[in-house]
């Protein structure tokens, strides 16, 4: 597994995209500290929610494909129905006071656990432009 | 290979902890019959985290946002003059309570999360102050704890005064379990006990003890949101969740040990252990425990003749079935468990109205009123 591990790391130095993945790694494990801090209560340990009271995060194709309607629901909460994976829910996430950084980190965390997978990295700048309205 | 041992090792003990939780001595079960209507009183509320009734009428609500309302004939007026409030996490603008005399001096008392004094962060603070008009004024703030943290967990919150006009609160551990409640020099995970104008009782527990916080009256909580004087006895009943597992109704006692995380009946959001112990010596057993926790937040006792059924029971809110939990108490135990106001929504808060009515918030919709059916 380290032989496999140490020749992964190689092959990425190798490659360009090596800063940006140390940087997406090192997001997503401060993202990972603030999802057990702030949304493991409601979303569970593994992403996958309370069928019909809190949305799986795990596999949600409403995750996957509002990726700025989540930063929005991240930096200022959400309410109202939605429906994820053909599931309606209709509650109240209230806005969790995260800074900016603290919004890209989790993004980063939870669209890259559980199955899911995203190829671009959320920035503390992508952030910062998701507007309330 | 060894990441495979660890594995089952994980898995194993998991299993283990799951199957050691022992579920509560008395189950929820449905009313056998709907007995009453409900009436929305406020709507439009998000999270409505405290709620008391004035007696020259209306009501006065805190959002957890940070607002403080005033509701009268329909109409609600934001209160101005609230100070400053942490919002982040579990935290913000928490509970309201009325000065038992409020009617001659005014004093109305708050918990909010601040981020006042040293460090990032926020923790608990409480304040008092009166009306002024739409205005809140002469804000004192009594207490506040420390150090600042940015967990966004556990800042507890109640108030309730007890028949001698000691003030008691509550603040959670702040997500430092290990440090917090176990620590009497520290603040979180601890009920607190001041005269109503903020000083400390010189026969407060831990007064004269080097370090301790002298403002602490009980402490080895976790997370306690639901604080109400017993109709008869006058104690202090408080409930508090647990993690996953082992939310507590506790009756408060001077410088008892609660004992969290040391003893508790709950286990890891994750499913492992937390701790093998539910009882230990020199730390008190709760009243009752839930096991599935329900997210317990605000109680109350019922006392009213209005609901000749369910008098002398407490209402306990769930957050997380959505809906109160009816409580009949025989002796020193729960005999009976029932649901009522079902599926309206999470429960923050439930209190029996001067006009001996019940009345609940609820997130995301507002406050409703409990009509027995004639």
């Amino acid at each position: 597994m380290k032989i496999i591990l140490a020749s992964y790391i190689v092959l990425m130095m190798g490659m360009s995209g090596f800063s940006q993945n140390t940087k997406l790694e090192e997001s997503k494990k401060r993202g990972s500290e603030i999802y057990a801090d702030f949304c493991i209560n409601c979303h569970m340990p593994n992403g996958e929610g309370v069928k019909g009271e809190f949305p799986p995060l795990a596999k949600s194709d409403f995750l996957i494909k509002n990726r700025t309607k989540s930063i929005k629901a991240l930096k200022y909460g959400l309410k109202g129905e939605i429906i994820v994976n053909g599931v309606k829910y209709n509650g109240f996430m209230a806005p969790l006071g995260l800074s900016e950084d603290e919004v890209a980190d989790v993004m980063n965390y939870i669209t890259n656990s559980w199955g899911n997978k995203n190829k671009k990295m959320i920035t503390e700048q992508e952030v910062a432009k998701v507007a309330k309205k | 290979m060894n990441r495979i041992n660890l594995l089952f090792i994980a898995i194993f003990s998991s299993l283990i902890a799951c199957a050691q939780q022992i579920e509560s001595s008395v189950k929820a079960k449905d009313a056998t019959s709907v007995t009453y209507t409900v009436e929305d009183v406020v709507t439009e509320l998000n999270i409505p985290w405290g709620m008391v009734f004035l007696p020259e009428g209306g009501m006065l609500i805190t959002e957890k946002s940070g607002e403080i309302i005033h509701f009268k004939d329909g109409v609600k007026t934001e209160i101005q003059g609230v100070p400053e409030v942490y919002v982040r996490g579990q935290g913000g603008l928490l509970d309201l309570e009325l000065h038992p005399d409020y009617k001659n001096n005014g004093w109305i008392y708050f918990t909010f999360a601040s981020s006042k004094g040293k460090g990032d962060g926020g923790f608990t603070a409480i304040m008092r102050a009166k009306l002024d008009g739409a205005s809140l004024a002469q804000n004192e703030l009594l207490y506040k704890g420390g150090p600042n943290t940015k967990k966004g967990q556990h800042f507890g919150g109640r108030i309730e005064f007890d028949n001698d006009g000691y003030l008691y609160f509550s603040i959670g551990d702040r997500g430092n379990r290990d440090e917090n409640p176990q620590d009497i020099t520290r603040d979180g995970g601890k009920i607190y006990r001041l005269h109503a104008d903020g000083r400390i009782p010189v026969d407060n527990p831990f007064v004269g003890k080097t370090g301790a916080k002298s403002a602490v009256y009980s402490y080895g909580h976790r997370n306690p949101q639901g604080l109400v004087k017993h109709y008869k006895t006058g104690e202090i009943w408080e409930h508090e969740h647990g993690p996953k597992g082992g939310d507590e109704i506790n009756i408060i006692q001077k410088g008892k040990n609660f004992g969290w995380p040391v003893i508790s009946y709950g286990v890891n959001y994750d499913g492992t252990s937390l701790t093998d112990k539910t009882s230990n010596s020199g730390m008190e057993q709760p009243f009752f425990y839930w096991v599935p926790s329900i997210a317990p937040s605000g109680m109350t006792f019922v006392t009213s003749d209005i609901y000749p059924d369910w008098k002398g029971n407490l209402l306990v809110g769930s957050l997380k079935f959505k809906y109160i939990e009816r409580l009949v108490i025989e002796g020193n135990k729960v005999v009976k468990r029932e649901i009522i106001l079902k599926d309206l929504g999470r429960v923050r808060n439930v209190r029996q109205g001067p006009d001996g009515y019940i009345y609940a918030a609820i997130e995301g919709e507002g406050i409703v009123k409990i009509i027995p059916n004639k």
